[in-house]
């Protein structure tokens, strides 16, 4: 095939992020210098985000059988490179204390940021592992960045054999797939495989062994042991980035290939996602009740979130890829901003995470704004109208209700009910008094540096989106597949 | 164009105080910021009852009477918008939200001596969610103020509150918290349920109040629908298995908060129960009026029980709203017009009396420091006025003659009789305990042997205007009812009006 300009044009945000990573790596190799890295990295991204605005204009188009740039992908691509923006932010003001060589940790965010935006323009199995290695390779490093502290060694290696495990996984499902259908593109897989002639049980375990991969990934019941472990270890700055970017791109990709692959019309695959959902809903939210460790609370909650979330699998219809876009906006700002301020608190790096709760008592009196942003995040991943969180339930239990999934709806109910708790622990933590032990605090200038203002920024928007959404919605709506 | 000035005010009071507690801590400012926002919202609910006209409409129709109405668009995709509206029902409760809000800020005047700003900040959003319950009429608006209103009386629970029996008060704040939201996710599903029915027999979504009357359920449906709505109000009212969460928050609130949950957040159930559960599924609210009545006639005689058996003081007065609740619930499920003015009276009176006991148990707990009733006795003359009020609140719970709580209760059971002669019989058996745990209140609490002879701190200037407005109007509420009737006649017409047809429909 040909590459014409427009081609170009759409494949220039990756194009970017490539530039930058190679420039990152060359800058290191002739000069350490910790701000410029960070610097360039930023800018790097930012012209990535920019260069979207130029993609719009020839969406949607093939770009090779691999990649289908549209809008939808176009959407989750500049999620992924804002949430890839902030995890640098932290990361600066985090490694600023880090007695270890800094400079590499942006050549590998920028090796994952790429490997996320292959994957929610991928339409085709090849490059879906591409995609899926890209980002989680560089991840591993990441986790195990501060590999002098045990829990960080621990994290990266953890989530090293476990995602390896989930590629074995899927590299298998692959294989299924296309020796039933000859083909790895995602609508020619589903067009042949409707055809019939393939053997259905051959199909559905090819099919099963994808999803326990991509369960894999986004931590879902009974896949999700991992995550505590690796949320609590990894620094924080990596944990935020971890907790969105993959989560992103793994998600966007499942529903591209439920919405666009018929194969998955299945009633038993249906019925299998479903109890995932249920699963990891009340799963996620029992395991984060007994937590003191605010990282790993998080890591359960995220089980909890991502629960929810999979209704929209469960139903895919056209409300459904509405509802994934929403919550994903509103779930990434929260989930973003939350880890802003566990790693401002814990920035710059003094040897391990401030993540034990009792830290977090009485942080209202000596940081007010920090403090107020912090309980806007709980009560939105907590879906208290008023901020953003409380759209993204609403359009889960609306899309639960119209696809009339009773069950899926009664477990977001339980499952909320349940979360309020520990949701509610942290934020009442923020504004008991304080008491006599170790504090931890951001430095009093938090508010001016670059991860202090980015902070506020998304704790706005959080409450902007959630008393204005409409913004919001038009967005997501105007970003249609194909 | 008053609407909107009625919602804002409080809240952005409670900004102003907390804002100025980050500027210039540790002044009195705060408190006149909030006290001012209060008075503005009284003084502007009670220009609108003056101005307007809510005697009966003539034509019952399929449009609602509003008085006046505010409309804004706001999410175009499920057609939601942002709509006030306000008749006699909802300025009747707006105007005792503003009373009561002025007595709140009034009586932590000195209770709450740390974090004042934030503390205003908390007690004015309370407000503001209650104000805006009581004007949306878009069901997700509704559902964004009813949720919304939880979280600043979380934190004036979880932050200001007391420890009762060696529990700390962020437990019985993060009960309350659940009780209330789960509940209310449900009565989200419902209203969901309610607007897809709506689109798939017009294919339009819409959230109106107004639009959303005029869908016919019925069948299985409507009962889920109907249950869900119930639920969400039953366990803010409290209707008796869904109450657990009652004492325990009423007990370690500070006073102000104690004064806001009876006072005005035990009223947004009912008035739900008013405005969406019956004329939303009218048929269906009557095909249930006797479980209904049956679960009130059960919350009469249990919570009379429940406040018999206490020992701490405000649990005493929270189990009794309780019993109180429950003639509000047979009330408004009788469905005749007289009961249901009974019940406007009853809410409005028993705001009054709840506010002016609770007061008084805070006043006495800053000067004995105990709410514990066995460690109390014999105060009657060592502390001037404060035990004559109290007498004469507890006269008013318990619906003596001459109060306005006497007028509710003697309208809702006269006005159920015909359609339920039993219930109202085995509910007046209810009255004989509101006297038993009345009196016992009284005479632990203020006869018998005194334990120390020496006078202790009277009534401050504050503290008797405050308690002397309180109880000058549930007389006046009880000698001239009519003031209160007037205006929520033409409401209750429709309510009742809604209620009554539904049979039609089915035969």
């Amino acid at each position: 095939m040909n590459l014409t300009l427009s081609h170009l044009i759409a494949l220039l945000p990756l194009l970017i992020v490539c530039a930058t990573v190679i420039v990152v790596m060359l800058g290191i190799a002739w000069r350490r210098h910790h701000f410029a890295t960070a610097t360039l990295t930023t800018i790097g991204l930012n012209a990535a985000l920019f260069s979207l605005l130029a993609v719009l204009t020839v969406t949607p188009i093939r770009v090779s059988p691999l990649l289908l740039i549209d809008n939808y992908a176009v959407l989750y691509m500049a999620l992924i490179l804002i949430a890839g923006l902030a995890s640098t932010t932290l990361a600066h003001a985090y490694l600023e204390g880090f007695d270890d060589q800094k400079e590499e940790f942006y050549m590998l965010l920028g090796c994952s940021v790429l490997g996320g935006l292959t994957m929610v323009g991928s339409d085709h199995l090849l490059s879906l592992f591409f995609g899926l290695e890209l980002l989680s390779v560089p991840l591993y490093g990441m986790a195990a960045y501060a590999y002098r502290t045990r829990l960080s060694l621990e994290s990266g290696i953890k989530y090293m054999v476990l995602s390896a495990a989930a590629s074995a996984f899927l590299l298998f499902g692959m294989a299924l797939l296309y020796a039933e259908s000859g083909s790895l593109a995602f609508a020619d897989l589903g067009a042949r495989l409707t055809e019939g002639g393939g053997h259905a049980s051959w199909l559905l375990m090819g099919i099963g062994m994808m999803v326990i991969a991509m369960a894999f990934k986004l931590s879902l019941v009974p896949f999700h042991l991992w995550t505590a472990d690796v949320y609590e270890g990894a620094p924080a700055p990596v944990t935020a980035f971890l907790a969105t970017v993959s989560k992103i791109a793994v998600f966007a990709l499942v529903m591209r290939l439920f919405m666009s692959a018929p194969v998955t019309d299945m009633a038993s695959l249906h019925t299998m996602v479903a109890v995932i959902a249920f699963l990891s809903m009340l799963v996620g939210n029992l395991m984060a009740l007994r937590q003191d460790n605010i990282k790993r609370l998080m890591g359960y909650s995220s089980i909890g979130h991502l629960g929810y979330l999979l209704t929209v699998v469960a139903a895919s219809d056209d409300m459904a890829l509405l509802t994934t876009g929403i919550y994903l906006i509103t779930y990434v700002a929260t989930t973003l901003a939350t880890f802003g301020v566990i790693a401002l608190v814990s920035s710059p790096w003094q040897g391990s995470d401030v993540a034990s709760l009792k830290f977090y008592r009485g942080l209202f009196w000596r940081r007010p704004y920090l403090a107020a942003v912090m309980t806007v995040m709980m009560l939105s991943l907590a879906g208290i109208p008023m901020t953003a969180g409380f759209i993204g339930k609403f359009y889960v239990l609306a899309t639960g209700v119209e696809a009339q999934l009773w069950w899926l709806v009664a477990g977001v109910i339980i499952g909320s009910a349940i979360s309020l708790y520990y949701y509610l622990r942290v934020m009442v933590m923020l504004y008991l008094h304080p008491t006599e032990e170790e504090e931890y605090d951001a430095s009093s200038d938090w508010g001016q540096r670059a991860g202090g203002i980015m902070v506020i920024l998304l704790a706005l928007a959080v409450l902007v989106l959630g008393v204005y959404p409409q913004p919001m919605i038009m967005l997501v709506s105007g970003a249609s597949l194909g | 164009m008053m609407l909107p000035w009625l919602l804002l005010i409080p809240f952005i009071g409670g900004l102003l105080c907390w804002q100025f507690e980050l500027i210039r801590p540790n002044t009195a400012m705060p408190r006149w910021i909030a006290l001012f926002s209060m008075v503005l919202l009284l003084v502007l609910a009670l220009g609108l009852w003056v101005s307007g006209d809510y005697s009966l409409s003539q034509a019952v129709g399929n449009t609602p009477e509003w008085q006046s109405q505010f409309q804004l668009p706001w999410i175009d995709a499920f057609g939601i918008t942002f709509h006030l509206a306000l008749d006699g029902l909802s300025l009747i409760m707006v105007t005792l939200t503003g009373f009561l809000g002025i007595l709140a800020v009034v009586c932590s005047w000195k209770e709450i001596d740390r974090r004042i700003g934030f503390f205003h900040l908390n007690l004015l959003w309370v407000i503001g969610g209650v104000v805006g319950v009581f004007l949306a009429i878009d069901l997700f608006l509704f559902f964004f103020f009813w949720e919304m209103m939880l979280v600043p009386m979380y934190f004036l629970i979880a932050l200001w509150g007391h420890e009762s029996e060696g529990k700390s008060p962020v437990s019985a704040a993060i009960k309350f918290f659940i009780y209330t939201q789960a509940s209310g996710l449900l009565m989200l599903v419902s209203i969901l349920g309610l607007v897809f029915m709506h689109y798939t027999q017009t294919g339009v979504f819409s959230f109106d109040y107004g639009i959303l009357r005029e869908t016919p359920i019925t069948g299985v449906m409507s009962w889920v629908l109907m249950l869900g709505f119930f639920i969400a109000f039953a366990v803010k009212l409290p209707v008796v298995p869904l109450h657990g969460w009652l004492p325990d928050a009423h007990a370690q609130a500070p006073t102000a908060g104690s004064v806001d949950l009876a006072g005005i957040l035990l009223k947004t159930a009912a008035y739900g129960l008013l405005r969406f559960a019956l004329p939303l599924f009218p048929e269906t609210s009557q095909a249930f009026a006797p479980i209904a009545m049956g679960l009130g006639l059960v919350g009469i005689f249990y919570g009379g029980v429940l406040a018999f058996a206490q020992t701490d003081i405000k649990r005493l007065i929270a189990c009794s709203s309780i019993s109180h609740m429950g003639f509000v619930l047979i009330g408004i499920y009788s469905g005749t017009l007289l009961a249901l003015q009974g019940v406007i009276l009853q809410m409005v009176a028993h705001a009054f009396s709840a506010a002016g006991l609770f007061m008084i148990s805070g006043q006495l707990y800053e000067r004995l420091h105990t709410r514990d009733m066995r460690q109390m006795g014999g105060l009657f003359g060592r502390l001037g006025a404060l035990p004559g009020f109290a007498l004469a609140f507890v006269m008013a719970s318990l619906g003596m003659p001459g109060t306005g709580n006497f007028i509710g209760e003697f309208l809702i059971l006269f006005g159920a009789f015909d359609v339920a002669p039993w219930v109202v019989v085995i509910a007046s058996g209810g009255l004989v305990l509101s006297a038993v745990y009345s009196l016992i209140l009284m005479h632990r609490v203020y006869w018998g042997p005194p334990r120390e002879k020496s006078t202790i701190a009277h009534l401050d200037g504050r503290e008797y205007a405050m308690l002397l407005g309180t109880l000058v109007l549930t007389i006046a509420l009880g000698l001239y009812p009519q003031v209160v009737l007037d205006i929520s006649q033409g409401a209750m017409h429709e309510v009742r009006h809604w209620f009554a047809v539904s049979p039609s429909f089915a035969g």
